[in-house]
Order: structure tokens, then C-alpha cells, then sequence
């Protein structure tokens, strides 16, 4: 009998487990909205909501291309000098018009994701080792294009995409909520997502099952580094100016802990979209209210880096292997 | 050899009375005695699956056995764990190198014991005495290099003179030779011979009988965890020493077994073949092996474990890369060779490791069945979710793979079913030619029987099926034709009536070739003269 009732508890604490994982960053998601709110009404005011999404937004944009990247068992520590580089190349294009600046540091964006891409696929460097390298030398080359020194930028294109607004909505947050529309589809419904879950999942299976592995791991760092330049671009109307040696610093690991917090596996083979805007959401949502009840940043650093390691346990899958 | 018989002494280095160990309930050894004798060399073969590893991991105290007693040296011993053993002086050579690749030569030889001179490491004896004891391995290198700069095989020799220093009694190589050239194999065998002046004892574990023969004086054979035979190597005949390994008495009979083939069903198109493999040759596994599958056979593929079965696959779809040698396909060769384009030209390979090769654990089955086909249920990229049911759905019915639904886990399925859902994959890509690696192992009676009907069915389409398999009853009959690989050789190929277990364990007992490549007519040769 005890064997029985034992045998079902694990059932349940299974069971348990698995929503967890696949609704528990949602449930604390609004379950930390409404404690915000409750603690401090003005909380859900314009102004600070619009202030919240303007901070967010870049982050979750990054967040995005991290998520296919960690999906094949990968990483990209080379985004945050991306946006570095992104943001050191658009005062020098701005004379050829907001697309003309656009197409070029995309162009860039994607060329530091096709070299680290290459290094991993065709080199077979460790992600990690790949694109540390580039995470050093793009940020020393981000300064030395702009002379060592911030540059203001003024062009009003791209102070509206950092600041404007549409139908209320910040619109870096309708140009991110477009991208997350478009990488969920690219996850779900194309070839190359379903490819690169399955790598992730099993390399070695996959590439004996005939997909084009290398293929698939150089795309998924070229989109991760196209992100990240468009990520820049937002930073830089965002500020109003360009400055490579500090703007972007640090953002590969807030995009890390937004994959991790939104339930996607560091072992790679799975790529939760959704679970990464809501990883996103949360991590900027417990920093605000944080700060909006002056607890001091050492304190806040020491609760992230609790949710972050129940994040990583919580995903953990038990029992399968 | 001046040596007295080494049986007649009475004392043993090493004693292994009744041993069981099981792992889940599923007995890997059971009631196994083994004795080792100072100052001989014992050969321990058997089968994948027989309980080697599990022996000597049990012995080395790695494992802790269910029952049973080990006596090493005159005592009674259970050692905690391998330095343990080795401490007390038995010692382990793995297959792959176990020291530490970035140190020193010297270092390696001495690690954990090094020479001190006032409380530091005596680098320069330290290295003297290396150098001095490696000579006598025939290694003559500059010690102070790190040990990865070595060759495969000089590394083996440093880890074996460092697990003779440590005053061993007794050697363990588990498949010394694997990745070795024949003159390394040379150097290997006088350290052996060095061994046994010394009365040092050896376990030798390999799959070339060539090897056993010119090394060993004794054998035991095991067999599903258990000792089906101990004795003196000179006087075992080859043949009876094959049968012993694989548990088959040596009837020349073909007669109707267990399996559910059915090879009339089989219709043998002539002409162009289906599959032609001309020359394959990949560094210490394969030596110019050449193959013809016509559609609407299968050819058989036979061998002891090691003869590079699963290697002649691998490098037929460029999962491993050949040195030299051609794949054409239906009369066209291929000349990119990588597993997409084998399967661009219609050649696909079922994997013999399932879990690591095969499946894609965390997809559903829905998913792993449409992997390989995706980019033709596709348009622009987009997959049509309408016509990948369809496919799955399909395939799902025919094979009758029984999961709670399409989008149920692979991992979570039997083995059966996963190897219904590998074969799945590859079959709705409408292949021409299918490479089957042991397609029924580890799977249950009832898939086992379905995966045999299917694979004569496919043939009787007129697909080219090569059937490669370690149960003798499922090779012999199910397929038309075998040909028998050893060390990576082709020596030899049944056909029509000939195909039977005794002209199997013939082709597989023949003589040693002479161990340089090239001259393959040799083995022909020999084939002929025994069929």
C-alpha cells in the first residue's frame, strides 16, 4: 500500500513539475504585476508603464536571437558588442537616410554572427570560446570607428523608433512584438526551426539524418547578431547618442537570464518564444520594483541571482534520460 | 619457448570464483570462475553484450559483484575502486588512453609518484628514468614533449609501462591493438613477451583471433555472462573457437528458425545495382572493401564484432570519411559524400545506436519521423502541417507504431516502437537503397517479427536493402547473399545454398592475412579455395 501512495506522490510531484515549467514563468509574471501594483497604485500609470517598456524592449529583441541560439545548445556573448558596433556605425551612415543606415548595420550585425556562426560550425570553436572573442574585439573596434568618444545623434527617424510612440505603444515595442511574431513562426512553422530544434536536440542524429547542420548553426548567429544590431539602433535613438564603450554593456547576460528565466533549456532542443518575452517581462519587472522601493542594487543583484538559479533547476528535465 | 606450461603451477595471481552481477534484474554475468596464472597471457573474448567490460570492472572494483569471491595475489580482495587494484598490483590498459594528455611524457609515467629530491620533483632523474624505461617499450621519444603530441600507439605504451612500474602483477589490456599500426602491434607483443619473462600475468581482451592465436596461451570465452569455455589456445580450432563465441553449434543445414523472414518473397532485379561501393578504405577500420547491393535484395553483412560492419555503412553515406574508394548509385557516382547526400541520392542508413545516433529524445514522434523529409513537405520554407500528417499518419498506421499519439515524446516509446519511427523516417523518404545496422537489437519479440516481414516486404518492392546483423539466425535467413568482413577485410562472400552458418563460421575462422594492405587479391583467393 505505502508503495502505492509513494508511487502516486511522485506521479503528482511530476505533474507538478511540468506545469511549473511550462506556465510557472507566466503565473509569476502576473502574480509579480499585481504585487506592484498593489504596493504602489501609480505603478500602472502612463508614464511609468511607457518608461518600463522603453527599457525592456531592446533586451527582449537580443533576448529573441539568444533564444535560437541556445536552442542549439549554443550561446552568443558577442551581442552586447554588437550593439556597441551597431551603435558606433550609425552616425557614420546617417548621411545616406534612416534605411540606407538601417540596411548597413543589419549588414554588420549579420557579419559578426556570420563569423562567430562559422567558428562554430565549420572550426568547431565552442560557442562560448567564439563568441567571447567577439564580445572583446567588436567593442574595441566600436570605438575606435567612433574616435573613442560618444557622438549625439539627432536624426529624428531614428529618435522615434528609440522614443515615438504609436497608438500609445512605444514603437521599438511594435517593431520587437513584430520580431517575436516572426521568430515564433520561424520556430513553429518553417523547416529551418523545426531543423535547428533538432540539432540542438541531437546533433549527431541530426546530421545523420541529412540536415544540413552547418547550415542551420551559421543562420541562427547571423539572425542572433542581426537582432542585436537592431537592438543597438533602438539604444541609440533611445539616448541620443552613440556611444560604443558603454551603451549594450552587459546585455548578453540579461538576454541570457531572460532565455533562462522564460524556461528555454541550456542543453538546448527546445525554444520557448512566449517564455522568453515573459523571462524578459519578469526580470525587468522585478528590477523596477526593486528599485521603486529603494532597495539597494547590491540586494536586488543577490535576488536575481536566486531566480535565476530557481529558473535553471525548475527547467531541469527529471527522470526522461 | 623456455617457459614451463603455466597451468601446472599452483599458485594464481588472480582468482574469480562464482561471480554474478546483474544491473535493472538483467544478469550481465552469472556464476563466472576465472583464473589467471602468473606469467601467462589469457585471452577473455566473447560477443558484444557477453560481460567482458562487467568482468573486468569487477575485478578492477569498479563494479562490486552480487556474489561471488575474488581472490587476487592469495587473498581474498574486493577492491573499492581501480587505483585501489592497481596500487595492489593490478592494473588496467583501456581502449582509450587514460592519462593526462597536456602533461609531459615523463610526467604521465610518474604521475602520483614522482621522484623528489629535498621535499621537490626530481625533474631531471625523472626524465633520465623515463626516458630510459620507454627504449625498452621501443618508444624512443623526447619525454619532456606533452603526451598528445605522441602517436596513438607510443601513447599506449607509455600508459603500459606506467601500469607495469607500478609493480604489477597482473596486466588488463582491454583491446590493446585497436587503434595500433602492425608494427606497433609487433612492439606491443615483445613487451608481452618481456611481461611473461617477468612473470607478470596478462588478461588480453581483443577481437582479432590472429592476435589471440600469435599471443595467448589460454582462453575464456564468454557468452551472455557466462564461461562457456576455458582452455589452452593452441589446439582450439578457429571454427570451434567462433561457434563457442557465438552460441552456435555448427550445423550446415539451413534450416527454417525463429525469425519471420521469408526470402522467396525477395525479387532480385539484375543489371546496374542499386548500390556499388568500389574500394572503401577509412585509417585502422577499413581496408578496401568493396560491395554490389541489387535492388531487391538483401545483402547480408557478417562479421565478428569489430570487422567494421557499421563502418562500411557509415562510410557508404559519408558519415565517416574514406580515405579512397567510390559509391555510385544506380549506375551514377557520388561525388560529394556526406550523409544529405546520400539520402539526395536515395542511400539510408538505420544507425545501430538508436539513443545516440538515431532518435531525437525531446521531439515527438510526429517530428522524428518527418525529420529527414521536412524540406520536401515544404514550400518556401513553410512546412504544410496538412500534408506532414499525412506522411505520419501513414506511416504511423503501416508500421503500427503504438505511442499515445503523434505528439508523443519519442524517449518516452519502447525500443520497438523508436526503431519503428527511425524506420519510419527513412522509408517515407522513398529511399532506393536501405543500410540496416542491426535493425531488431534491443527490441521486443513481436517488433522484432514485424521489423523481419517489413525489410522482406521492402525487397520484394525492389528496394536494395543491406542487412547487417549480430544474431547469425536473422543474417542466414534473411538474407540472399552475405558477405563476411574481418579487421575490416572482405574475406569472403555466400551466396544461393551456400548461405549457412557453417560457410559463416567458415569464411570468419579463415586464415590470418598477411597484415600489409594492399595485396587484397590474396583474401579472394583464399575465399575461393574455401567456398
Amino acid at each position: 500500500m505505502s508503495s502505492i501512495t509513494w508511487g502516486r506522490a511522485t506521479l503528482d510531484r511530476a505533474r507538478i513539475r511540468h506545469v511549473l515549467q511550462e506556465y510557472g514563468v507566466y503565473a509569476a509574471l502576473l502574480l509579480l504585476f499585481l504585487v506592484a501594483v498593489t504596493l504602489n497604485t501609480s505603478f500602472l500609470s502612463v508614464g511609468n508603464m511607457r518608461a518600463q517598456l522603453l527599457q525592456v524592449t531592446p533586451v527582449l529583441v537580443v533576448a529573441l536571437g539568444m533564444a535560437l541560439v541556445i536552442g542549439t545548445e549554443g550561446i552568443d556573448l558577442s551581442v552586447g558588442a554588437v550593439i556597441a558596433l551597431a551603435a558606433a556605425i550609425v552616425p557614420l551612415y546617417l548621411g545616406y537616410g534612416f534605411p540606407g543606415m538601417l540596411v548597413v548595420v543589419l549588414l554588420a550585425g549579420a557579419a559578426s554572427g556570420a563569423v562567430s556562426g562559422t567558428m562554430v560550425a565549420f572550426a568547431r570553436v565552442q560557442p562560448i570560446v567564439a563568441t567571447l572573442a567577439l564580445m572583446i574585439g567588436l567593442r574595441g573596434l566600436a570605438n575606435i570607428i567612433n574616435g573613442n568618444a560618444g557622438k549625439p545623434v539627432t536624426d529624428s527617424t531614428v529618435a522615434a523608433l528609440g522614443t515615438g510612440n504609436l497608438l500609445g505603444i512605444p514603437v521599438m515595442t511594435w517593431v520587437a512584438a513584430g520580431g517575436v511574431a516572426l521568430v515564433g513562426l520561424l520556430v513553429r512553422r518553417t523547416t529551418f526551426g523545426r531543423q535547428l530544434v533538432a540539432i540542438g536536440d541531437n546533433r549527431q542524429a541530426s546530421r545523420l539524418a541529412g540536415l544540413p547542420v552547418r547550415r542551420v548553426l551559421v543562420t541562427v548567429y547571423v539572425i542572433s547578431g542581426v537582432l542585436a544590431a537592431l537592438a543597438g539602433v533602438m539604444l541609440v535613438g533611445y539616448s541620443a547618442e552613440s556611444d560604443p564603450s558603454t551603451v549594450g554593456l552587459n546585455y548578453e547576460l540579461s538576454a541570457i537570464t531572460a532565455v533562462v528565466v522564460g524556461g528555454t533549456p541550456l542543453t538546448g532542443g527546445r525554444v520557448r518564444v512566449l517564455g522568453t518575452v515573459a523571462g524578459a517581462l519578469f526580470m525587468q519587472l522585478i528590477s523596477a520594483v526593486l528599485q521603486q522601493h529603494n532597495i539597494h542594487q547590491s540586494y536586488q543583484q543577490i535576488i536575481e541571482a536566486a531566480i535565476i538559479c530557481f529558473a535553471v533547476y525548475a527547467a531541469q528535465e527529471r527522470g526522461t534520460r | 619457448m623456455a617457459q614451463q606450461d603455466p597451468t601446472t603451477r599452483g599458485d594464481r595471481v588472480l582468482e574469480v570464483t562464482g561471480v554474478s552481477k546483474s544491473f535493472a534484474g538483467v544478469h550481465a554475468l552469472r556464476g563466472v570462475d576465472f583464473e589467471l596464472c602468473p606469467g601467462e597471457v589469457h585471452a577473455l573474448i566473447g560477443e558484444n553484450g557477453a560481460g567482458k567490460s562487467t568482468l573486468i570492472k569487477v575485478m578492477t572494483g569498479v563494479y562490486r559483484p552480487d556474489a561471488g569471491r575474488i581472490r587476487f595475489a592469495g587473498e581474498e580482495r574486493h577492491f573499492g575502486n581501480p587505483l585501489e587494484a592497481q596500487a595492489a598490483g593490478l592494473s588496467t590498459i583501456y581502449q582509450e588512453v587514460n592519462l593526462v594528455p597536456l602533461m609531459s611524457v615523463a610526467r604521465n609515467l610518474y604521475l602520483g609518484r614522482e621522484p623528489r629530491r629535498f621535499g621537490v620533483v626530481d625533474v631531471r632523474r625523472m626524465n633520465r628514468d623515463s626516458a630510459e624505461t620507454l627504449a625498452r617499450y621501443g618508444v624512443e621519444v623526447d619525454v619532456t614533449r606533452p603526451l598528445r603530441s605522441l602517436g596513438l600507439g607510443a601513447q599506449q605504451m607509455v600508459a603500459l609501462a606506467r601500469a607495469v612500474q607500478i609493480e604489477a602483477r597482473a596486466v588488463i589490456m582491454d583491446e590493446p591493438t585497436s587503434s595500433l599500426e602492425p608494427r606497433e602491434v609487433e612492439t606491443l607483443f615483445s613487451v608481452i613477451r618481456e611481461l611473461k619473462r617477468q612473470s607478470i600475468a596478462v588478461v588480453y581482451v581483443s577481437h582479432r583471433l590472429d592476435e589471440l592465436y600469435a599471443i595467448c596461451d589460454r582462453v575464456t570465452v564468454l557468452r551472455d555472462g557466462e564461461v562457456v569455455h576455458t582452455g589452452e589456445m593452441a589446439g582450439l580450432e578457429r571454427l570451434q573457437l567462433i561457434s563457442l563465441m557465438l552460441g552456435r553449434t555448427m550445423s550446415a543445414v539451413r534450416d527454417k528458425g525463429s525469425t519471420a523472414f521469408d526470402t522467396a518473397r525477395h525479387h532480385k532485379r539484375e543489371g546496374v545495382p542499386a548500390l556499388r561501393a568500389t574500394g572503401l578504405t577509412v585509417r585502422h577500420r577499413l581496408h578496401d572493401v568493396s560491395l554490389e547491393i541489387h535492388a531487391g535484395e538483401v545483402l547480408g553483412l557478417g562479421g565478428l564484432l569489430g570487422a567494421g560492419r557499421s563502418e562500411t555503412a557509415k562510410a557508404v553515406i559519408g558519415a565517416l570519411a574514406a580515405e579512397s574508394g567510390t559509391v555510385e548509385v544506380a549506375g551514377k557516382p557520388m561525388r560529394r559524400r556526406s550523409p544529405a547526400a546520400a539520402i539526395r541520392a536515395g542511400v539510408v542508413m538505420l544507425p545501430e545506436d538508436r539513443k545516440v545516433e538515431g532518435i531525437i529524445p525531446n521531439l515527438s514522434v510526429r517530428e522524428n519521423i518527418s525529420l529527414a523529409v521536412l524540406p520536401r513537405l515544404s514550400r518556401a520554407g513553410l512546412v504544410s502541417r496538412a500534408r506532414q500528417d499525412e506522411i505520419v499518419d501513414l506511416f504511423m498506421e503501416r508500421l503500427r507504431i503504438k505511442a499515445s499519439g503523434p505528439h508523443q515524446k519519442v524517449c518516452d516509446l519502447s525500443g520497438g516502437n523508436q526503431q519503428k519511427v527511425m524506420l519510419a523516417r527513412w522509408l517515407c523518404l522513398n529511399p532506393k537503397v536501405l543500410l540496416l545496422d542491426e535493425p531488431t537489437r534491443g527490441i521486443d519479440v513481436g517488433a522484432k517479427a514485424e521489423v523481419q516481414a517489413l525489410i522482406d516486404e521492402l525487397a520484394g518492392d525492389g528496394m536494395g536493402v543491406l542487412l547487417i546483423s549480430s544474431d547469425l539466425e536473422e543474417l542466414i535467413e534473411g538474407a540472399n547473399r552475405v558477405v563476411v568482413l574481418k579487421d575490416g577485410r572482405v574475406v569472403g562472400e555466400l551466396e544461393g545454398d551456400g548461405v549457412t552458418e557453417h560457410g559463416l563460421m567458415d569464411a570468419l575462422s579463415s586464415a590470418p592475412e598477411p597484415a600489409a594492405g594492399p595485396e587484397q587479391a590474396t583474401a579472394e583467393e583464399h575465399q575461393e579455395h574455401e567456398g
